[in-house]
């Protein structure tokens, strides 16, 4: 019976392909979270053999649908068809079990196994007998086909640490062959990559395209998109906000699709800035763990938004660290205000003024467990305590303060600020620092993974900042932003600035052509 | 007082019944005079160990500290024969090196804790028996300390001194844990020490500080245990008290992981480990089964407490979801 079930379905998986029936379709798929909607009634779908690309601001509801997809989470409504077969829901088990493979950002390999080992994990061909032990050969010959369609240029027993980031990506997409995936989705694969990387990448997807394995690309590097698309759905704000066919895919229709609004308010918001004025931080020949042989010289003026851009891997976030004192200097020398810097810790940095919002909200950023008031009194705590014991009432009163100044959504400044959303977290870790009298505010991906309508306000913040006299200093790999919120664009690549942009230049192909390494236009 | 102690309060009480209705001797005032002494030195000790844990660390070497600390004082006072507020302060500045010393391994040359510890265990231990080649230290006949073993072993009122110690010493460690900057920044570095350093504290501080209070408290205790046995065989004198002293800590309501638990919380489980150990002897359990009613019981706390934690979570997690479609459908 359960043979007669399987074959019948396998005979109609074989119909539905030579039919070019979608393999998968989305209709009316809706997910809200407390306080947020994700994804407000969207509709894809994908046919065999085809290559989507998917593209989308920081927080348009791409993971959401990924996450979707993969059967971490139910949609409140809608359907998702796979293969013919309706479903509410995906569970986990319905989506590996339909042929849907996930390679993600941050790739899920054992480092310390080889790529063998790595691609039949846990589903290992055994030798017979009671002690199930790995049939090596075996495994060799099932991996070896597999590594081939994917163009892999190293061998089966290579241990997986011993790989470039490209290639690791190329063991994952070989797992997704070897459970017979009939649909790859790529979750920014290329943002780590360097150029030459990239394009094996391109390739690997164009030769899953030829085997009829449907492709669904997610990426910000827009150039890419257009190379390997056959049809581009942008995302913004949850919505399909349009999609373009094979010859309609350019560049600056993606953009406007995603964008839309939003780059005319940025666009307001960086006109009205003044002329800068001193140099508050200098960093002169200063050299970080990621290039330890390459010094970095960058200044940041009072009252201007200096914009970081470049890969990511380039180093910027490893220069924040440095300018925060987390990280000791290879070298080099600081200045503060045309001063001597000499940063031992991350104290010293807060203790002269200079404030860090991490990349890593969540693990960096804020103490999850804490309160809100807690959290915003714990870099200045002495100054809420008399004779070194805490006042719970000046906690509160400096909270309070600013919670209405920036506007944190949440019931209560007692509220622990694990329940909050990213927004609203984003918002205690700015107001800790407001709190205190910031001199240079450096801020590492602020708004990566927060809503639209939280990521207006704290550019505004960012500008209120830079207008008080602040020196702001964000690195961010949103394209968008930072040629939105940005008075001048530095960009990093491998380790050294390749050149400021002032506005008049200011355009995504010339942050692009120095993030590469190549000159601007 | 949390709902946590709370709980363990109830426990207590609920055992002491039992025992009291089973064995009346249990309300004798020699026995609770015994029992509240034991719990005064345990307390001192295992409020340090609640300190070092609170930053997600563990401190293994007091049970030897305390035979090595105590070794010494009696030594000095007995055999060398200095002034016992001399030798006090000197064992107390001991015990603070000591502390010190485990906190600039663990933080400045990121040793784990454990490791650290453990090995002070080791050294201290045999440190201790060469001192003694082995034999025992003791008081010689007639050697008198008045003022000493009134203040350690003597009782005021009825109360062994050593408890009333263990009272203010909790009571100043309550305003330390609770209330403090210093307290607040134990808590933060035990919730994410990464978090912490990113807000400018100078965690590598915070963290040794840990270790000096442990220290000196390890070594407070280690005088109390040597004043109380009067005389130590640094083989066995102490053995297992770092176990003690972590259990009573977890029994209290702390994460090994760090950031959670909280004064009150130690010193209950304290005296909860006290009382099941006066239970074995009043109830005729033969002693030998000491240790796995003590492991049985702190076993099955940390089993309920867990429990509770996830029947919580999975209670407040349906709660949002029913929240969130209720929002969803309002929409």
């Amino acid at each position: 019976m359960a043979q007669r079930l399987l074959s019948g379905m396998m005979n109609y998986s074989d119909t539905s392909i030579v039919a070019s029936a979608p393999f998968l379709s989305l209709e009316g798929v809706r997910k809200t979270y407390p306080g947020v909607v994700a994804l407000d009634g969207f509709s894809m779908e994908v046919r065999a053999g085809e290559v989507i690309g998917l593209v989308g601001e920081n927080g348009a509801g791409k993971s959401t649908l990924m996450k979707i997809l993969g059967g971490v989470t139910r949609p409140d409504t809608g359907t998702i068809t796979v293969d013919g077969l309706a479903h509410d829901g995906l569970t986990v088990e319905a989506s590996i079990g339909s042929g849907i493979a996930f390679v993600h950002q941050e790739l899920n390999l054992f480092e310390n196994l080889d790529v063998a080992a790595n691609i039949f994990f846990g589903r290992e061909p055994l030798r017979a007998g009671p002690l199930k032990l790995v049939d090596r050969a075996k495994l060799r010959t099932q991996v070896a086909p597999l590594l081939k369609r994917v163009g892999a240029n190293f061998s089966a027993d290579t241990p997986v640490a011993a790989l470039s980031l490209a290639q690791q990506q190329m063991v994952e997409i070989a797992k997704a062959l070897s459970i017979k995936a009939r649909l790859v989705i790529l979750d920014e694969p290329t943002s780590s990559l360097p150029i030459a990387e990239t394009d094996k990448l391109l390739d690997v997807i164009t030769a899953l395209k030829a085997e009829g394995i449907s492709v669904i690309f997610i990426s910000h590097r827009l150039h890419e998109v257009e190379r390997v698309a056959d049809r581009v759905v942008v995302l913004r704000d949850g919505m399909l906000a349009g999609t373009l066919s094979k010859s309609a895919i350019n560049h600056d229709q993606m953009v406007k699709l995603m964008i839309g609004r939003m780059l005319k308010e940025r666009e307001k918001a960086a006109e009205s800035a003044r002329a800068p004025g001193s140099v508050a931080l200098s960093a002169n020949g200063v050299r970080t763990s990621a290039y330890p042989d390459r010094p970095v010289d960058l200044d940041v003026r009072h009252g201007e938004i200096l914009g970081l851009a470049g890969l990511v891997g380039s180093g910027r976030t490893e220069l924040a660290r440095v300018l925060f004192g987390i990280d000791e200097s290879f070298g080099g020398s600081l200045l503060l205000d045309g001063k001597e810097l000499v940063l031992g810790s991350a104290a010293d940095a807060v203790a002269s003024g200079i404030f860090l919002v991490p990349e890593d909200r969540k693990l960096t950023g804020i103490l999850l467990d804490l309160s809100i008031a807690q959290n915003i009194s714990l870099p200045n705590l002495s100054a809420h305590a008399r004779r070194s014991l805490v006042s719970a009432s000046a906690e509160a009163a400096t909270a309070e303060k600013q919670k209405s100044n920036l506007g944190i959504r949440a019931p209560s400044v007692a509220t622990r600020t694990g329940t909050l959303s990213g927004g609203n977290q984003q918002k205690v870790v700015l107001a800790k620092w407001l709190a205190m009298n910031p001199k240079v505010m450096i801020l590492d991906e602020p708004t990566r993974g927060i809503d639209i309508g939280a990521k207006a306000e704290i550019y505004g913040l960012m500008r209120a900042l830079a207008d008080a006299g602040v020196a702001v200093l964000m690195i961010s790999s949103d394209m968008e932003e930072v040629i939105g919120v940005s008075d001048r664009i530095a960009v990093m690549h491998e380790g050294q600035i390749s050149g400021i942009l002032d506005r008049e230049h200011f355009s995504q192909e010339n942050v692009l052509l120095l993030a590469v390494g190549k000159r601007p236009k | 007082m949390s709902k946590k102690d709370l709980g363990l309060l109830i426990l207590i009480l609920v055992v002491g019944t039992v025992v009291a209705i089973i064995n009346p001797r249990f309300l004798l005032p020699i026995n609770l005079a015994n029992t509240s002494n034991l719990i005064g030195l345990f307390g001192i000790l295992s409020i340090g160990q609640a300190f070092v844990i609170i930053t997600g660390g563990i401190e293994l070497s007091v049970g030897s500290l305390v035979a090595l600390l105590g070794t010494l004082f009696i030594d000095f006072i007995a055999v060398r024969e200095m002034d016992w507020p001399l030798a006090f302060v000197l064992i107390i500045a001991l015990g603070g090196i000591i502390g010190l010393v485990h906190g600039w391994l663990i933080t400045r040359l990121k040793l784990q804790p454990f490791v650290v510890t453990l090995c002070g265990l080791l050294i201290y231990r045999g440190v201790a028996r060469f001192y003694t080649a082995d034999g025992t230290a003791g008081f010689a006949f007639g050697q008198n300390f008045p003022e000493l073993e009134f203040l350690a072993a003597g009782r005021s009122w009825g109360v062994p001194n050593s408890f009333i110690a263990l009272i203010i010493i909790a009571i100043v460690m309550w305003v330390v844990l609770h209330r403090s900057v210093f307290g607040r920044y134990l808590y933060a570095i035990g919730k994410n020490e990464e978090a912490a350093k990113y807000s400018g504290i100078r965690t590598g501080r915070i963290v040794m500080a840990a270790y000096v209070i442990c220290g000196v408290l390890t070594a407070l205790s280690a005088i109390y245990f040597a004043m109380y046995t009067r005389s130590i065989s640094p083989a066995s004198h102490g053995q297992f008290y770092e176990l003690y002293a972590i259990a009573a800590a977890v029994l209290g309501g702390f994460s090994l992981r760090g950031g959670e638990g909280s004064l009150i919380g130690v010193i209950l489980g304290t005296v909860l480990l006290q009382e099941l150990q006066n239970l074995v002897n009043l109830l005729g359990i033969p002693s030998s089964l000491n240790f796995a009613v003590m492991g049985g019981v702190i076993l099955i706390g940390v089993l309920v407490d867990q429990q509770w934690g996830v029947f919580r979570a999975r209670r407040l997690m349906l709660e949002a979801t029913r929240k969130g479609a209720a929002g969803a459908a309002a929409e």
